[in-house]
């Protein structure tokens, strides 16, 4: 394959970059973000597989067997603990707009500047090897592609390399989508966008080329691993070999833990870059199930190589790429290709921004506002030059690795590159963890810290290799420095046995633990220092309040806040967010001195553009402060600690006051409703009265004016009389009586009563009635005894009701009434028949309302005070007892009451 | 045929019925009595009483559907309605002076003064 068909694939797939990431922008110009998705964060973080990854896992495992798996395992710990440590990073960042783990480090430790610088310049060198092994993998796998000798070493041809065309293509995306805005906190949309299509890319080819080496020149994983045990060389790959021991696992497993949230691109990925929190909900099992899929056909891959090319040259390294391109896959080769091209291109796009973010946050801001000594004039003065550093910075970065890639690298084993990088960010652990989780954690303690970790790191990582490159005296490695043996930086104070990876890991931690937490009890903190501590230890506690309480002390004045501003970010921009501040928080801005709290506000928008240091630089230039005492630090955070509680408190007393409320109205409806029933009640009892009271009167005068009336007529009259008061007091005591029932104030005078008797003698006192209307009565009833616990006399009362219902309903002549009682196991029916003309269905269950037939002038009124069976019902009710009625067979109806058997 | 004034009594009760009746009666008036709606209806086409004393509450059909029947037929627009009912809210006895009664008296009533009020009507 020639050349330039290599490049032509590199330089389309980079514009397919470019299309990704201008049409994330698009879209979020639209306000439709793409990287507003938990599975775009998820791939996202992907990025910690890089071209090492891709290309030298296969390498290692042919080498060394499952050992790869300990970097990709110890990732998968980790993303268990997101939500816990990572969430609470993510809040902290947020709330104080923290754009890089420098700015994190050093706003912990009370914006301490040299921390930032320090934290800046352990990155670089740590990293910027490793970016430059993402160089050196891409311009080896062009050269295998392309069938040309590697690229000689040195700058000789540096314009035929293609490497150093593709490291300008990347610059050119870096800095078109890493520096669109001056404000770093903000989220890049477009470079999240290609990220988590190029973790796509590359775990499709990746795939792509086991199932072709484990389908296609095998027949499944069976066939691979079967040959594989046969042959002896490969058999001791499947365990833990003589090479593994038990300290480089756990070494290796903790070392990649930390590399997740440490190394400046997972930072920048999943802190900086996330957008909501919840994505890490998502991305706690989907991120390891990728590194799950990416590892998978690692061990087939490498058995494939070993079996097929483990004769020739070829080194294990590029068998990923070697196995397709000798079986002939052309299309699959180049897939393969542009697969560890985006591994490689990721890697460098994102640490290189993070890393450029400090760079000139830290150093080269400070600097340049330090010589122009700061004139707060322009508009937007500051934005371009800010910019402009950004992408230089950018640029340094890329030509630096590009440098050491060619004058460098070729000193090195670049296997051990990426975990050098692991140890160096490892340093920074301490520090960050030590300072969200606890309080005494302090500046000097954390500078000690990395210091001293950066020290150990750099004699046991770093001057092996040097003097094995022969920039330093061997003797060092073999007799240690100063010919002092405890100090031979592969053995320190003698400890053998350690791959030097894990022995560089043990030991910079541990000098690092020591000294962090050594010094941080022993430094006395700045007020600024045990306020970020309070915020950064209980963010979760203060992320909502910390905008309200500020810790600062002095005068300022708003022009000179918002010149300050205005020199960032243009001076209607910052006009605009001043104003929706101040709106937001009712700070008036008619008085020409700030509010403290707009201070705080316009030294954390800074922190966003230069980082919290240079911020700090800034806003105390232009203000006059006043040093702020500790116990005045204290008492503030004490005050928002109580306004905290009594927030809390007053929400409890007033959730307790609504829930009262609610109560009180629910009670008060009711009272409504009892209300309106009664006198519903009472209006429907007056108007029953109001007819008999008028005939009485009526008949009354009649007789009274009449004294010539005959004596048959006067007889009737005066009868007539005496059946209406007697319906009257009827009537009156039916009301009372059902009053007593429903308030509860009758008393059930319980005894136990034979039913069968108490049948009896009811139908016996409605005897006459039946005689006199014509009407047949019928019983049925068992001949046991029923004895029931009742009150005796309200039953009477049931039964007589529902008897001269009965009777009223029927027809004279041909009425037929039948009582009957049934049983079961724990219930007595009595049932009252009828053939009278029944009542309708819908009506079945209205009728035992009071009056009912006073409301229902539909119906036929019969005699009676519409009160019986609503009576009724109370009373079987007050016996547990239920009533209904039911339609017969034939046209009557058939009251049922039951009562509990005893 | 009498010269005698007609009156219809209205109500399902059958002692204010009884006295009612008497009442007319005695005061000099032709009187038919009628115990339910349907049957008033039958009445007051038929014989085209003078005025006509109507409870409201009945089952069939209620006092205020005879009155807008009375009030609406032609032959009958002489005719004088009395309401006697228990309903004694202020908007019934209202709804009953606007379907065109003449009178509206709550029960219990004295016979004496409606007595005085019916001649004072029909006079």
């Amino acid at each position: 394959m020639s050349n330039w068909v290599v490049i032509i694939c590199c330089l389309f797939y980079l514009c397919l970059l470019f299309g990704v990431a201008y049409y994330a922008e698009y879209k979020q110009k639209k306000r439709k973000s793409i990287i507003n998705n938990p599975y775009v964060y998820a791939l996202s973080l992907a990025v910690y597989c890089t071209a090492w990854t891709y290309y030298g896992s296969v390498g290692q495992a042919s080498a060394k067997g499952i050992e790869f798996l300990a970097v990709y395992i110890g990732p998968t710990i980790m993303a268990a603990l997101f939500w816990p440590v990572l969430r609470k990073i993510i809040r902290i960042c947020k709330t104080q707009r923290i754009n890089s783990i420098a700015d994190l480090i050093s706003t912990r430790y009370g914006k301490n500047f040299s921390l930032a610088i320090a934290v800046t310049l352990l990155c670089m060198i740590g990293i910027i090897p490793y970016i430059a092994l993402q160089l050196k993998a891409i311009s080896v796998s062009i050269n295998i592609l392309s069938g040309t000798e590697n690229s000689p070493a040195g700058l000789g041809n540096i314009f035929n390399d293609n490497t150093f065309y593709i490291a300008l293509a990347l610059s050119f995306f870096i800095i078109l989508f890493g520096t669109r805005s001056i404000d770093a906190s903000e989220k890049h949309e477009g470079l999240v966008a290609a990220i988590a299509f190029e973790s796509i890319i590359k775990l499709v080819a990746f795939l792509a080329v086991g199932l072709f080496v484990t389908y296609g020149l095998f027949d499944g994983f069976e066939d691979i691993f079967s040959k594989a045990a046969n042959d002896a060389s490969l058999k001791k790959l499947f365990t833990f070999s003589e090479h593994t021991s038990y300290s480089t696992w756990t070494g290796l497993i903790l070392l990649s833990m930390l590399a997740i949230i440490f190394l400046p691109r997972q930072f920048q990925l999943g802190v900086v870059e996330n957008v909501q929190e919840n994505h890490l909900r998502k991305a706690i099992w989907l991120f390891p199930l990728y590194l799950f899929l990416i590892t998978l056909f690692v061990l087939p891959i490498a058995f494939g190589g070993k079996l097929l090319l483990g004769e020739s040259a070829v080194h294990a390294d590029t068998y990923v790429l070697a196995l397709p391109m000798q079986h002939g896959a052309t299309l699959l080769t180049i897939f393969t290709f542009i697969g560890g091209f985006s591994a490689a291109t990721s890697m460098i796009i994102v640490e290189t921004i993070a890393i450029s973010t400090m760079m000139s946050n830290n150093i080269a801001t400070p600097f340049l506002l330090s010589t122009q000594k700061f004139k707060a004039k322009g508009d937007g003065q500051l934005t371009t030059p800010i910019l402009n550093i950004r992408r230089l910075s950018i640029l340094l970065i890329i030509i630096l690795a590009f440098l050491y890639d060619k004058l460098v690298a070729q000193h090195f084993t670049l296997v051990s590159i990426g975990m050098v990088s692991f140890a160096a960010v490892a340093q920074f652990a301490p520090a960050v963890l030590g300072g969200i989780y606890w309080k005494h954690a302090s500046q000097r303690g954390a500078m000690a810290s990395i210091c001293v970790g950066f020290a150990v790191w750099f004699y046991t990582a770093v001057v092996p290799s040097m003097a094995s490159a022969g920039i330093l005296d061997l003797s060092i490695v073999s007799n240690g420095l100063f010919g002092i043996s405890w100090l031979k930086p592969l053995s320190l104070f003698g400890m053998e046995g350690m791959d030097s990876i894990t022995h560089c890991f043990f030991w910079s931690m541990f000098f690092n633990i020591i000294t962090f937490v050594a010094v941080s009890l022993n430094s006395k903190k700045s007020a600024q220092e045990i306020y970020q501590a309070e915020i950064f230890v209980d963010i979760f506690r203060h992320s909502t309040t910390t905008e309200n309480n500020v810790i600062w002390k002095g005068t300022a004045y708003l022009p000179d806040l918002n010149s300050l501003l205005a020199n960032f970010l243009g001076t209607e921009r910052a006009e605009k967010i001043i104003a929706t501040y101040a709106a937001r928080h009712h700070i008036s801005l008619e008085n020409k001195k700030a509010d403290p709290r707009l201070v705080a506000f316009a030294e954390k928008v800074l922190s966003g553009v230069i980082g919290s240091a240079s911020a700090r630089i800034m806003v105390s230039s232009v203000t006059k402060e006043e040093e702020l005492k500790i116990n005045e630090v204290i008492h503030i955070l004490r005050e928002s600690q109580q306004m905290m509680e009594l927030n809390k408190e007053l929400r409890r007393k007033s959730a307790e006051l609504q829930k009262a409320t609610d109560q009180l109205t629910s009670v008060n409806e009711q009272l409504k409703d009892i209300d309106q029933m009664k006198d519903e009640f009472l209006y429907t009892v007056t108007h029953e009265l109001r007819t008999p009271l008028t005939s009485i009167r009526a008949m009354a005068e009649i007789v009274h004016d009449n004294t010539d009336m005959e004596e048959g007529q006067r007889q009737h009259f005066l009868s007539g009389l005496i059946r209406e008061t007697e319906r009257l007091s009827h009537l009156i005591t039916q009301v009372l009586n059902l009053e007593r029932y429903e308030s509860g104030r009758q008393k059930l005078n319980l005894n136990n009563v034979i039913l069968n008797t108490l049948i009896a003698e009811s139908i016996q006192s409605v005897k006459a009635l039946i005689n006199e209307k014509g009407i047949q009565i019928q019983t049925s009833i068992p001949d046991t005894m029923f004895i029931i616990r009742c009150d005796a006399d309200l039953i009477q009362q049931v039964m007589n009701n529902l008897l001269s219902n009965a009777i009223k309903f029927v027809e004279n002549g041909t009425g037929r009434i039948k009582v009957s009682v049934h049983t079961n196991h724990d219930e007595i029916q009595v049932w009252v028949e009828d053939n009278g003309r029944g009542i309708p269905d819908e009506l079945h269950e209205l009728v035992f309302d009071k009056f009912f037939q006073a409301k229902n002038q539909t119906l036929k009124k019969p005699q009676g005070t519409g009160l019986g069976l609503a009576i009724c019902k109370k009373i079987v009710e007050m016996h547990n007892g239920k009533i209904w009625v039911q339609s017969t067979e034939e046209t009557g109806s058939r009251f049922i009451f039951t009562l509990p058997n005893s | 045929m009498s010269n005698l004034q007609k009156i219809l009594v209205v109500d399902d009760d059958p002692y204010i019925l009884m006295s009612l009746e008497f009442l007319m009666k005695k005061n000099g008036y032709e009187v038919m009595v009628a115990r339910n709606g349907t049957e008033a209806l039958e009445i007051v086409d038929k014989q085209i009483p003078h005025l006509v004393l109507l409870d409201i509450m009945m089952p069939d059909v209620d006092g205020y559907a005879i009155c807008k029947h009375i009030k609406s037929t032609k032959k009958l627009k002489e005719a004088k309605v009395v309401f006697m009912s228990a309903k004694s809210k202020e908007a019934d006895i209202q709804k009953g002076y606007d379907l065109g009664a003449a009178l509206y008296v709550t029960k219990p009533f004295s016979t004496r003064e409606l007595m005085r009020q019916i001649k004072e009507l029909l006079s």
